[in-house]
């Protein structure tokens, strides 16, 4: 277990190295270092690309019965092909830049709020050993420090624009996005406690009962801010549609607007992926391989983003602000204190089946009883 | 140390995905908070009232459909009903049931695509509009049968309507009937508990009933501001005098309670149709237009005549000279009279509060701009 800042610099290294140390432990790590380094590149820039493809796709897919219509099925089987068909479509397009952009930071705007994705990819586990960093013992902390470049891309992308919607635009996003990663970060922490490990891998291994079912409030505080992070319904302020129409990205096309795309879309692979390896045991599972475990709860959580996405209207920043700050955060601390003390009480080996019930009511209890006092609407209150 | 801070000044529309058409408000800004809202009209301008000094008395009837598309029967019935009483015509009982079905369908059409429309600019994925929109199908389906007009349907004639009900209306509006309820509660349980639509609806977009009254508002903008005022039974025309139907009134004016006055009208509207279902059986089957010659000219005088149109009160003024024209032709739309309160109603909000007061007003450009 890592204890100090020094140890974590001292430890990385061997980290990285790793593959190069124990070829034969780390699984499909390759014994060449560039060859390695190639090979996932590459395979998380596809990986990624198809995922997105198959994310867009499912959301299209997924939404439409909800919203009684078929949704695209008109390219390939089953429309498939729509997303394809789209990215053709996009990468066609005229690329405009106004006359008043910060041309440079307009330009840069679109590559910094992709690479982050793909960086976070370096560590995700999705099957033992596996991954171009298959087991970096910061894994967690890693993903939340390139996670934040994100806020940066996209106030770069509303500066950038000089447009007055994409600068309200960017002004929400690094309010809300600020505000929101810290109950995440909490939420996490509280994972980090009973695991004992910031590694991504380890974190999964430690995972014999879902921490789902363990930690229910740091998995349902960790869902709220993630759905702010990926500026999903009910927290898409950044984008609203109808009122500062797409918000930051309101001067991009082509090529340029297809990076936001992948970005939105990457992130929400990313914070799926996170969610499931920190809370629903990531590749773990019996009977299928590992990685169709993944690509299942994968695409079970971004389903769970895409109903509330169909489902629920926006929250008005202020009460956005004021969720984040007076319910989440203090919920977060207070969870971070209770998983603290259960890991004292059980002596460190606090994933076991008694807590499973008493973390559910505990859970339970604070939700409501914190929501008794906090209310997300002035004004008289309306029996339903 | 101060920062020094600029108001911005943003222009939403004309081309803006939430303002309902070609509507257009110079917002000044603090930071999100809305300092000053001027709104600007006239983008969808088509001089339909110069227009009508040119057209015969029936040819106008086209031109109401263009009014407020939304509503397009209740148009109809507002400009048919000013010349018949510029002209003195009576209309057949059974054109009058008629008359009185339809209308009230579009009513229920007009409440529902105004809550739809309402909580997409809430923000919702348009999931609720959708559902609407399902409701609404099934209606105009039943207009296509009546006329062959899904939108504009240019039903209603001077002295009664274009055509009887044919006689497959009557299982299929029986069939809308039976199923309308359990959607419609469908819809309302999806919604009405939702935390979020409550805190965003709730205490936003306030106008008092003083400031409703002085602004001359009408419809459920106005009897969400708990003024119990309603044609349909303070000034019954046609025969609305025969119905029993509640006038649904809020407490508060604010977005939420004209959201709820607007679904819970739709409920009303269900009853009378039912009602009028009813009595209409027996009425016996008979002429449905009233004898009008083909170019009307109506005795020299002006009239004044106001429908609830769903928006709120739809009046025509007409001046005749005895010519086949009118000599001027003016609407009193309620969406552009609505449409004034809403500086009053979103100044000091969010920006987002005043996308939703705009549409709980439930405008529709053809009717703001004419």
């Amino acid at each position: 277990m890592i204890t100090t800042p020094q140890e974590i610099i001292t430890r990385m290294p061997a980290s990285v190295w790793q593959p190069f140390d124990d070829p034969l432990d780390s699984g499909w790590a390759v014994d060449n270092f560039w060859a390695h380094w190639g090979l996932f590149s590459v395979g998380i820039i596809g990986f990624v690309l198809l995922v997105v493809m198959g994310f867009i796709w499912f959301e299209r897919r997924f939404i439409s019965p909800m919203q009684l219509r078929i949704g695209p099925n008109r390219c390939g089987p089953f429309g498939l092909l729509q997303p394809v068909a789209d990215a053709v479509k996009v990468m066609l397009k005229e690329d405009i830049v106004p006359n008043l952009a910060d041309k440079v930071v307009h330009f840069i705007a679109p590559i910094a709020i992709f690479v982050p994705v793909l960086l976070m990819f370096a560590v995700i586990p999705v099957h033992e050993g596996v991954g171009l960093i298959p087991d970096l013992n910061v894994g967690i902390l890693f993903v939340i420090a390139v996670g934040s470049i994100e806020t940066i891309a996209v106030f770069m992308a509303g500066w950038g624009s000089n447009n007055k919607y994409s600068i309200l635009g960017a002004m929400r996003s690094v309010a809300m996005m600020v505000s929101y990663e810290m109950p995440m970060a909490f939420a996490v922490v509280a994972v980090v406690l009973v695991t004992g490990t910031l590694s991504l891998q380890g974190i999964v291994q430690a995972q014999t009962i879902p921490f789902a079912l363990l930690l229910p409030m740091a998995f349902i505080l960790y869902f709220i801010g993630a759905l702010a992070e990926l500026q999903r319904t009910p927290f898409d302020l950044l984008e609203a549609e109808s009122e500062i129409i797409a918000g930051y990205h309101i001067e991009y096309s082509g090529m340029k607007f297809a990076m936001f795309y992948l970005g939105e879309y990457g992130g929400a692979i990313i914070q799926s992926a996170l969610i499931t390896t920190l809370f629903l045991a990531g590749w773990k599972g019996p009977f299928l391989p590992p990685f169709l475990w993944f690509m299942i709860k994968l695409f079970a959580v971004f389903g769970m983003i895409v109903w509330i996405r169909a489902t629920w209207p926006r929250v008005r920043i202020d009460q956005l602000m004021s969720f984040a700050w007076k319910y989440m955060l203090p919920l977060s601390i207070v969870n971070l204190l209770i998983v603290a003390l259960e890991v004292i009480w059980f002596e460190g080996d606090a994933v076991t089946w008694w807590l499973v019930p008493i973390n559910i009511v505990i859970c339970g209890a604070l939700l409501t009883g914190w929501a008794t006092f906090f209310k997300l609407r002035g004004g008289p209150q309306v029996e339903s | 140390m101060a920062l020094k801070t600029d108001l911005v000044t943003l222009n939403i529309g004309p081309h803006h995905p939430s303002t309902h058409g070609v509507f257009r408000m110079r917002v000044t800004l603090d930071g999100e908070m809305v300092r000053e809202v001027e709104p600007m009209f006239g983008y969808l301008h088509r001089g339909l009232e110069k227009l009508a000094e040119g057209r015969t008395y029936t040819q106008i009837i086209p031109f109401t459909d263009r009014l407020d598309y939304v509503s397009s029967m209740q148009g109809n019935w507002g400009y048919c009903l000013a010349v018949e009483t510029l002209a003195g015509i009576e209309v057949p009982e059974r054109a009058e049931y008629i008359r009185m079905i339809v209308s009230e369908l579009q009513r229920m059409i007009n409440h529902m695509l105004a809550v739809g429309f309402f909580i997409t600019d809430l923000g919702a994925m348009q999931t609720p509009f959708l559902l609407m929109f399902r409701e609404r199908e099934k209606l105009v389906d039943l207009y296509e049968m009546l006329c062959g007009q899904r939108f504009l349907y240019n039903y209603m004639r001077i002295g009664g309507v274009s055509h009887d009900l044919p006689p497959e209306f009557f299982p299929a509006v029986t069939k809308f009937m039976d199923e309308f309820p359990s959607y419609f509660q469908e819809f309302e349980d999806l919604l009405i508990g939702n935390e979020i639509i409550q805190a965003r609806a709730i205490g936003t977009g306030v106008i008092s009933a003083e400031q409703a009254i002085n602004y001359s508002m009408s419809g459920p903008c106005l009897r969400a501001a708990n003024v119990d005022w309603d044609l349909r039974r303070d000034a019954p025309y046609s025969i609305y005098d025969r119905f029993k139907f509640d006038v649904i009134t809020g407490k508060n004016g604010d977005n939420w309670d004209r959201y709820r006055v607007r679904m819970e009208e739709v409920m009303q509207s269900y009853g009378i149709v039912q009602q009028a279902l009813e009595q209409l059986q027996e009425v016996p089957p008979g002429p449905v237009k009233a004898k009008v010659p083909n170019l009307l000219r109506p005795p020299v005088g002006e009239v004044y005549v106001a429908i609830e149109a769903p928006k709120g009160e739809m009046g025509f003024y007409i001046v005749s000279d005895g010519s086949i024209a009118p000599y001027r032709w003016h609407v009193r739309s309620p969406d552009f009279i609505n449409l004034g309160a809403l500086r009053d109603m979103a100044i000091g909000s969010k920006i987002a509060d005043l996308i939703a007061t705009l549409a709980s007003i439930d405008i529709c450009l053809g009717s703001v701009d004419r």
